[in-house]
């Protein structure tokens, strides 16, 4: 996969070798003409486009576009009305959440959703745990593979909290912990779970650019890992300079798909986001 | 009066983070002068020189028994209502399916006269009420919010109307003749005997040890992890990977189990098991131990358990102005719980974690102001 990596701070100069690449990846999720209504509303609509192993795609919009309703499809929160989402080749409809979570799909939450009163280490083991087998017998008699799992995972845990930069803190509870923190304590969770695909819905929301910086240097090693990742993101800057494409929607619709350039010059694109309050300009 | 207060809150706080950062040594001679102690406790030879706690109105070595019991319920409680944040309002109806069990498969009065012997029936009341926890918790349990604490209310309802009006269950006649624990000393008196209650505490005691192990086993691993991140955001955890219809049913089969064990242990004591012994109160009272001592804490629960079983028994026989104190004993149980809730909403004994929560919303408020 390594031979397919852009350097994203110089976004494919040469655009048709990386299609022809793309096309040569394993799909891994795909959303197949999904349509999603809520009463009258209708949040997606005939959303149609595809991840491959490896890749890091954006999806952006203006508010209210609909991404959160599609990471929601995705995890097995909302199930869609038409059209269906397979992950792994697999149908995600009908699948328990926590199943999905095993089979590799993570996510983080645009409004955070940390355990507040557990510290930011049993966040993360929680996150392992998704792997663990250990039953309620074993953890009742303190069997051998409660202390081995129990160990694995403390481990992992440290680990992750160190990757992320927050491995100081893991014994504060999660509410104590700055804005920030959470932020980054949220992605440590998530990688426990050992995911193929992390999602992630406006990571940097609220960060000052130097911060943002940090953030995509991080994505970008999550990606280097292995991991394929979808990232939801308003800053369009932000996007451009870490993803491999993008899929932009706007009013539940997807109004464009390509590399970082193409969609930066698309004009359905600059439409939706000309007046849009944000932080792309 | 809030500096007052402030001072008695840091005073509690302080002797917590001094066990807490304690050598290990130190806990544990601790810990086992407690125990100790509370083994000690219904000889008369040593409670006479306790002043006035032991009881004036009721044998205290009975009513040190019935506290245990609470504790054990407290406990079992805990589990489901302060780890994994389930609202049961019917737990007594699990002790009562395990006392009637003992009562149904041990009496010469009950209509199948199995005449088993206490001791092997009572895995088989725990096993009982461990399976109506999991029918009970099976519909219910996969909704959230609400419905639980209404579906367990009418749990227990249910129980008690059963025990009343249903001719298997003997109502007000009640079964009689429920044998007792097995044993005997040398020289063939048993020693679990009617007036002795001091062997029955010391068994409930001894339990009670043996399940905090095991709780505490549960919540110092994935389990207990499971429980408090379904208590604290139930949709995070699903999608963390926490399976969490089936670890809310093992909370509650978990809870329910010791309060099976509660009641078999009650029933193999009291001898007598009637349908007077089971009132909603006593669900009540229990949940109001737990968030009396901290709900979420194993000591906290045991504390609240042992405190409130003990204030309520304490008012017995003694007499003001006239008044029987024990007749409003609830009353003072309510003002009690009221004061408490104004001054210390986190429970006497926190979890560590709601303290910090209670801590910064003082200084929100202060913030705030
Ligand atoms: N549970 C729901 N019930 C009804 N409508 C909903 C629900 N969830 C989302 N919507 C609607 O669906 C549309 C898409 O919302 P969504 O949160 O997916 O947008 P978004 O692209 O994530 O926006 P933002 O950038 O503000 O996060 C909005 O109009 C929203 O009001
Ligand atoms: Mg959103």
């Amino acid at each position: 996969m390594s031979d397919t990596e852009q350097t994203p701070a110089v976004p494919a100069q040469a655009g048709a070798p990386a299609v022809e690449t793309v096309a040569r990846r394993e799909p891994l999720l795909e959303v197949d003409h999904v349509t999603l209504r809520f009463g009258g509303v209708v949040a997606l609509n005939d959303v149609d486009f595809t991840l491959y192993k490896g890749e890091i795609l954006g999806l952006i919009g203006p508010n209210g576009a609909g991404k959160t309703t599609c990471f929601n499809a995705m995890t097995g929160i909302y199930q869609p009305t038409e059209g269906q989402i397979r992950f792994r080749g697999q149908k995600i409809s009908g699948k328990k959440r926590h199943h999905i979570t095993k089979m590799g799909m993570a996510r983080t939450f645009q409004n955070i959703r940390l355990f507040p009163e557990m510290t930011a280490l049993e966040n993360v083991q929680v996150g392992a745990d998704a792997h663990h087998k250990t039953s309620v017998v074993a953890a009742l008699l303190r069997l051998p593979r409660h202390w081995k799992e129990e160990r694995e995972g403390r481990e992992k845990a440290e680990r992750l909290l160190e990757f992320v930069g927050i491995r100081h803190r893991m014994h504060e509870f999660a509410r104590n912990l700055s804005y920030g923190e959470q932020r980054r304590l949220e992605i440590a969770r998530a990688l426990a779970t050992d995911p193929v695909l992390l999602c992630l819905d406006e990571p940097a929301a609220g960060f000052n650019p130097a911060e943002k910086e940090e953030l995509l240097q991080l994505i970008r090693q999550i990606r280097d890992t292995g991991v394929t990742v979808l990232l939801i993101e308003h800053d369009m800057r932000l996007v451009m300079g870490v993803t491999d494409r993008i899929v932009v929607l706007e009013f539940g619709k997807k109004i464009a798909e390509g590399l970082p350039v193409e969609v930066r010059d698309n004009p359905k694109v600059i439409a939706a986001y000309l007046g849009v309050p944000d932080d792309a300009a | 009066m809030t500096t007052v207060l402030d001072k008695l809150r840091s005073g509690r706080e302080a002797v917590g983070e001094r066990w807490h950062h304690a050598p290990r040594w130190v806990r544990w001679v601790l810990l086992a002068a407690l125990i100790v102690f509370f083994y000690a406790l219904p000889n008369k030879e040593f409670y006479q020189y306790l002043g006035p706690i032991p009881t004036p109105g009721a044998n205290f070595t009975q009513v040190l028994f019935t506290i245990s019991i609470y504790v054990l319920l407290a406990v079992g409680l805990n589990i489901v209502v302060g780890f994994a944040g389930l609202l049961d309002l019917g737990y007594f109806g699990f002790f009562a399916v395990g006392a009637y069990t003992v009562a149904v498969l041990t009496s010469p009065s009950s209509d199948i006269k199995t005449l088993w012997p206490w001791l092997l029936v009572v895995p088989i009341a725990i096993g009982l009420t461990m399976v109506s926890g999991v029918m009970l918790g099976t519909p219910t349990l996969r909704l959230r919010g609400d419905y639980l604490a209404l579906v367990t209310l009418g749990f227990a309802e249910m129980i008690r109307i059963a025990a009343t009006s249903s001719t298997f269950l003997k109502g007000q006649r009640g079964f009689n003749q429920i044998p007792h624990p097995p044993g005997e000393y040398a020289d063939g008196k048993p020693f679990f005997g009617v007036l002795d209650a001091r062997p029955y505490y010391w068994l409930v005691l001894t339990l009670i040890i043996l399940v905090v192990i095991g709780v505490r086993n549960l919540t110092h691993s994935r389990v207990g992890r499971a429980w408090i991140s379904i208590r604290e955001d139930e949709d995070a955890a699903q999608l963390m990977g926490v399976p969490t219809f089936k670890f809310k049913l093992w909370a509650f089969a978990a809870g329910a189990a010791i309060a099976g064990l509660a009641g078999a242990l009650f029933a193999g004591k009291q001898n007598f098991v009637n349908s007077q012994n089971f009132e909603l109160l006593n669900s009540i009272i229990i949940l109001a131990a737990v968030i009396f001592g901290g709900s979420g804490n194993i000591v906290g629960a045991i504390v609240g358990g042992g405190l409130v079983a003990y204030m309520i028994e304490r008012f017995r026989g003694i007499e003001l102005f006239g008044i029987e104190l024990y007749e409003y004993r609830f009353l003072f149980f309510g003002l009690v719980l009221v004061v408490m809730m104004i001054f210390r909403p986190q429970g006497l004994i926190p979890n560590r974690r709601r303290a910090a929560e209670f801590k910064d919303r003082r200084k929100e408020v202060i913030v705030g102001e």
